[in-house]
Order: structure tokens, then sequence, then C-alpha cells
């Protein structure tokens, strides 16, 4: 995973509340096998029309924000549908952070996944920070520091879990985390479920 | 005696494998399902990290989103499709993952076949990468759908990272009125709470209303906790699900059956829990739901008009009104039961259990489809559920009325596979979203129960079922 540590680009404001993963990454774009190259289909119903023509009121595309690697959302942004593609999809329009009112659980913890950071904040914080792209203006993101920071020198402060923190600054791969720390935990838990719950193991 | 806890927190507890910092700990996984759109990445990530999967027979793998619904002995046309398919094939047979495989007759919707086959039961941690895992939680396992890293996370390691949710309880009080179904307490409960109601929280489902529900009517509530935010639906297994489950072919047998009721019967939440957030709703007033824009939380009573946007105070939820009603071709103040419907589905993982099939049924029994409609199919959960069907006769019942009946899978609760609305065309569903396009790019969906869906296929627009059973009582 790629180590996320500071960023500062200017933001793509999109407030809605809700937006789904099935509207940030269609159906039909779930066929791949591949976590490449899934930008053509972000958002593609609202980047383009029926006719496959770039809308002129989509905010993505826009010379403007070209380069930009923050979006803001609204309330509960990523809801729906599991896919981690809406994630790879984000990441391949060039999104490494995602800045919202709040997100669905799964989605939040996709992107922790992939090395894309969410970062919570309150309505007016979100409004004012999209107010910022809609300016022009870059905002800087600091994990360390847990911090949004605009042009003006406004800090906005967000939480975020100690571990997720560690693992985004160091960029480290969970799976071999897990073995490496916990194999033997692991071992443990099946041994003595084994016996309680023998059902659940012999059934192979 | 130690704190008083919740089922949440008893499940929770019994699956710590280890205590992190922060509120993580690492949470042991009992079963997994896996299916063909999620888990190619996990699968290859595995395969280049040179790792096993660590419990084969703790693993599922059915193919459901992609499979076409037209019979079997055709090849897949859609070259996409057939190799999301082959690869689930050949990933399940690589890693001695047991496979239903699409001419199995056990094959359909992972989250029907699950339960049908005894593999979901009391006290689990079961997860799948997709989102409508919930509905597991009708047995009181704590099922939640996780993404494709995490897919790979379970596969090597049979253990996730979690953090603990928030506990929330939903009671509904009383008894359900006539034709009113578990679907429809469900888009009440959703309407009441919104789409974000129950975010960051598992939802536990108690009250008199609940412990009604048979098995399938559970199912049918907790698969969709997640249109509600939540990370998981729970409902307190009981002599119903106990019922449910004895005889299917993974569930405990003999002595081992007495002893996991024992162990099943201790997982209730305590009488003093305590819940992060507790709503409560009178099931009497809940009425057949019908959904009008392109959230699950915009949905009414069948009796209501579409709202007016103009009447919304928040500048943000107004303008998702407006977005939605746009998208949805409908003009403030028109009666719900004045919608023209151009296709009718009776699937998905929320309503295509036997139980579904036949409410939909009664309703069809001796009339017709109306003549306006352009497509209504019935596409059974499983292929089990199917045969189920056959053998009551409800798919001549179908057939009869000029329903198209199908094989299983997702088909048109998602359109991945051939079964979509075409563009600006709409669609009483009995699925779980009506976002844009989930049903096929520019498709309209007013989700519904069974019972509705069958409704609107004999009369062309959206209407009381109640309406049609009273005509028959009279
Ligand atoms: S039936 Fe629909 S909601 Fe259920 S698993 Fe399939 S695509 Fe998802």
């Amino acid at each position: 995973m790629q180590p996320f540590t500071t960023l500062s680009s200017r933001p793509t404001p999109f407030v809605r509340d809700n937006v789904d993963t099935d509207l940030i990454i269609p159906a039909a774009y779930l066929k791949t096998v591949s976590r490449e190259g899934l930008g053509r289909g972000c958002f593609e119903t609202v980047r383009y029309d029926a006719e496959g023509q770039p809308r002129a009121d989509s905010v993505f595309d826009q010379p403007a924000y070209a380069g930009s690697q923050i979006l803001v959302g609204g309330d509960n942004f990523g809801c729906g549908s599991s896919r981690e593609h809406a994630v790879w999809a984000l990441a391949d329009l060039g999104f490494r952070c995602v800045i919202a009112e709040s997100f669905a659980d799964i989605f939040a913890s996709n992107c922790f996944k992939n090395g894309v950071l969410t970062v919570r904040l309150d309505r007016d914080a979100v409004t004012a920070i999209a107010a910022e792209g809609e300016a022009g203006r870059a905002i800087a993101v600091d994990l360390d520091a847990q911090t949004v920071t605009t042009e003006d020198g406004t800090v906005h402060r967000f939480e975020i879990d100690p571990f997720r923190k560690h693992c985004l600054l160091e960029g480290l791969d969970e799976v071999a985390l897990t073995l490496d720390r916990h194999g033997d935990h692991i071992a443990a838990f099946e041994a003595a479920d084994r016996l309680r719950r023998p059902w659940l193991h012999d059934a192979a | 005696m130690g704190v008083a806890k919740t089922l949440y927190d008893k499940i929770w507890d019994r699956h710590r494998v280890a205590d992190l910092d922060g509120d993580l700990a690492l949470i042991y996984i009992d079963r997994h399902l896996v299916h063909e759109v999620t888990s190619p990445q996990a699968f290859e990530k595995l395969c280049l990290a040179g790792r096993p999967v660590r419990r084969p027979d703790a693993t599922l793998a059915v193919p459901d989103h992609n499979v076409p619904t037209t019979p079997r002995t055709r090849p897949i046309e859609d070259p996409l499709s057939a190799r999301q398919i082959d690869l689930l094939r050949d990933n399940a047979r690589a890693f001695g993952v047991e496979l239903y495989d699409m001419t199995d007759r056990r094959q359909g919707i992972v989250h029907i076949v699950g339960p049908e086959q005894g593999l979901t039961q009391p006290g689990l941690t079961m997860v799948c990468g997709d989102s409508h895992t919930s509905t597991h939680g009708a047995f009181g396992a704590l099922a939640f759908g996780i993404g494709t890293s995490e897919v790979e996370h379970v596969l090597a390691t049979q253990t996730l990272l979690l953090t603990k949710s928030r506990n929330m309880r939903v009671t509904v009080h009383g008894r359900l009125g006539a034709g009113v179904t578990a679907k429809d307490m469900a888009l009440a409960i959703i309407g009441r709470i919104g789409t974000a109601g129950a975010t960051g929280h598992v939802i536990e489902y108690t009250g008199e209303a609940v412990r009604a529900l048979s098995m399938e009517g559970r199912m049918t509530l907790c698969n969709m906790s997640i249109e509600a935010g939540g990370r998981a639906g729970l409902v307190a297994p009981d002599d119903t699900t106990f019922a449910y489950l004895k005889g299917r072919p993974h569930s405990p047998q003999g002595e081992q059956w007495d002893k996991a009721v024992d162990q099943w019967r201790a997982l209730v939440s305590d009488p003093r829990a305590v819940f992060d957030r507790d709503v409560a709703i009178d099931a009497a007033t809940i009425e057949p739901q019908v959904t009008w824009g392109t959230s699950p939380e915009q949905v009414a009573a069948i009796g209501d008009r579409v709202p007016d946007p103009a009447g919304i105070d928040d500048a943000t939820a107004r303008e998702a009104a407006e977005r939605a009603l746009d998208y949805m071709g409908l003009e403030p103040g028109m009666a719900l039961s004045d919608i023209a419907i151009d296709h009718v589905f009776i699937g998905s993982c929320t309503n295509a259990r036997i139980e579904d099939l036949r409410a939909a049924a009664e309703i069809v029994r001796g009339r017709r489809v109306a003549a306006s409609l352009r497509h209504a199919m019935v596409v059974p959960g499983s292929g089990l559920v199917k045969a189920q069907a056959e053998a009551e006769g409800l798919d001549r019942i179908f057939r009869d009325a000029g329903f198209d009946w199908r094989e299983p899978g997702c088909s048109m609760c998602l359109g991945m596979n051939p079964d979509k609305v075409p563009p600006g065309e709409r669609c009483a569903s009995t699925s779980n979203r009506n976002f844009q396009g989930r049903q096929g790019p520019g498709a309209r969906t007013h989700l519904v129960s069974p019972a509705m869906a069958a409704a609107a296929a004999v009369t062309g627009h959206l209407t009381d079922v109640r309406r049609l059973t009273r005509e028959e009582a009279a």
C-alpha cells in the first residue's frame, strides 16, 4: 500500500448526501478482474449524458480541477454496495483523500485498505472546504497532525483510529501484519473453538 | 454477574482473537461466502503472495451476480461475465474451496443459499464481499459485507481487523396488518430513520411483530439493514430459528445438535443491556410501502402522494428530492397508485425465497399480467427454491398469468447479467435498491413487497394489494 502522509491540492466539491457506490461506479464496470482502469466509469452518469457526451454541469473533468486529489462529499458518502471498485475508481481518477460529513462503514474501510484517507468533518467545515475548491484555492491535509488547513490558515482537526493512522503513514500490508503478529493467537482460538463448537470444524 | 451485554456484544466477545490499539480488535470469522464479482482481485493477491486459503472448509463459493437466468445449457454470451465465473471456478479449484457451480441445484444467490444449506447459524460471524450479507443476521449471526481487500484478509487469516460498532435496537410492537409484510416493515423503518440512520451501528430487531415473522421474513428485514446504514442486523434466535435449521445439510446433527441449541439459547441481549440508540415503531401503523425516489429512504405508504420537494426545508435534501423526481419522471402531488409500470421483477436476496413466491402467486392466481406491461419476471433465489416452487405448482400460476419463469441468480436486482430495465422505463421490484441506474442505465425502480409487485403486475400500475384481496373476499 502506498503510504499517506501529507497532501496539498485543490479540492473537488461534490457535496451531495447519500452518494452511493452504484453512482461512484455502475455495475457494468464490476466485470473487471483487475483493480486498474476504473476511472473511466467513475461517476459515469454524473460526467456523461446518455449519448456519452461530457456534461457541462459536471464538476469532474473540468480543467480547473485537473489534478485534484481531494474529493469533498456530503453526509453518508459511499453508502450501498460493498464494491471496493468504488475506491479503485476514485483512486484511478486521482483522488487520495475524501472529506465528508460522514461515510458509510464499508466504504470507509475500503478506502483505508487502499491508502485513501477519509476525513470526517462537520457540515460547516465541509461547506467551507468545498467553497475553497470553488474559489480555486488549495487545502493541505496532514495525516500525522490530523489537520486540514485552508489558505487563510484555518485549521480543521479530524479524528482517526491510531492503528489505521499508523498503517496509512507506513503503507503497511495488513495481511502480512496479521499473520506475523497474530498467527499464534489465531491458531489458539481455532484449537479452543474446535472443542466448543466441533460441528463448525469437522464439517469439511 | 458481569456487565449486561447485548447480543452483538456477546458475539463480538466470543470472537475476539486479539485486542489492538484503539477500538480495534482482531475478530475470528466462522463462515465466508464468496461470489464471482468481488473475489478475483483477492485471489489474485493470495496467488502473488503464495498464501493458501486458511479454512477452505469454512468457505463456500457461488456464482450469482453475473449468471444468466436463461437455461443453463446455453453458453454465457457476455465474455466478461463468463470470464469472472470461469475465474471463480479456477480459484475454487486451486484453493480447495467448495463451489456450487451454475448447473448445481444448490446454486443461487449466495444469501439465499447459505441459510438454505444450514451454513448460517446463530452466534456465528459471517462475511461475504457483498453488503447484503446482513441477511444472515436473521439467525442471530453477526453477518456483514466486506470489501475485496477484506475478502483477501479473511481468505488468508480467517480474521478481520474491526472497530466495534455501536448498539441500536429497533422494536416493532404489535402486529402487522393483513397484506403488510416484512418488506414493508423494513422500508417503513428506513423511511423513519433514513439511509444513514444506523451508520456505525449494528441493529437488533425485537418486538412482537419481529418475533412473529418467519425466518424468511426475518431475512428480508435483516437484508435491508444496510439500506438503513447499519453494519449488520440481528434477530435473536428462538424456536422459529431452530425449527428452520433442524435437518439442513450443514446444521449440526445428533448430539451436536443438542449441544448447539443449548449454546444458541444463550444468544439474547441481557434484560438490562444498554443500547446506544433505541427506536420503536407500532406495527399497526405500517401500510404497504413503495419507494418514489432513488434512495430507499424516499418511501411512502401506497395510499400517499409523491411529495413536493418545495416542502423540504433542508437544502441538500430538497435538491436530492428534486433530482430524484426528475430522474424518476414523477410530478409532485401525484397519487402513488396512479404510477403506471412497465416491468415487474420478483427476485433478489431480499424477496426470492419460497414464501415470497407463494405470497406473489397468491395474488397472481387466476389473474393475468396487465396488457400494458412490457415484461414481468420471476427469478427464484436458488435452484432449490425453484424446484420447491415447481413442486407446489407456483411456476404454472406465474406462467399462466404471463410471467417469465427464470433460472436463479441476482438478475435484474443489479443488471450485471442481460436482465435489465431499459432506460426511462419503470419497474416495480422486490429488490432492495432503487439507486439511479441500479437495474440498468436510466432504469426507474419502485421497491415493493412480493405481493405488491404481483398486484402491480396484474393491474399495470402501483396498487394497494389489499384492494385485490378485498375484491377476492367480496
Ligand atoms: S440479489 Fe441483488 S442485492 Fe442481493 S446479492 Fe444479488 S445483487 Fe446483491
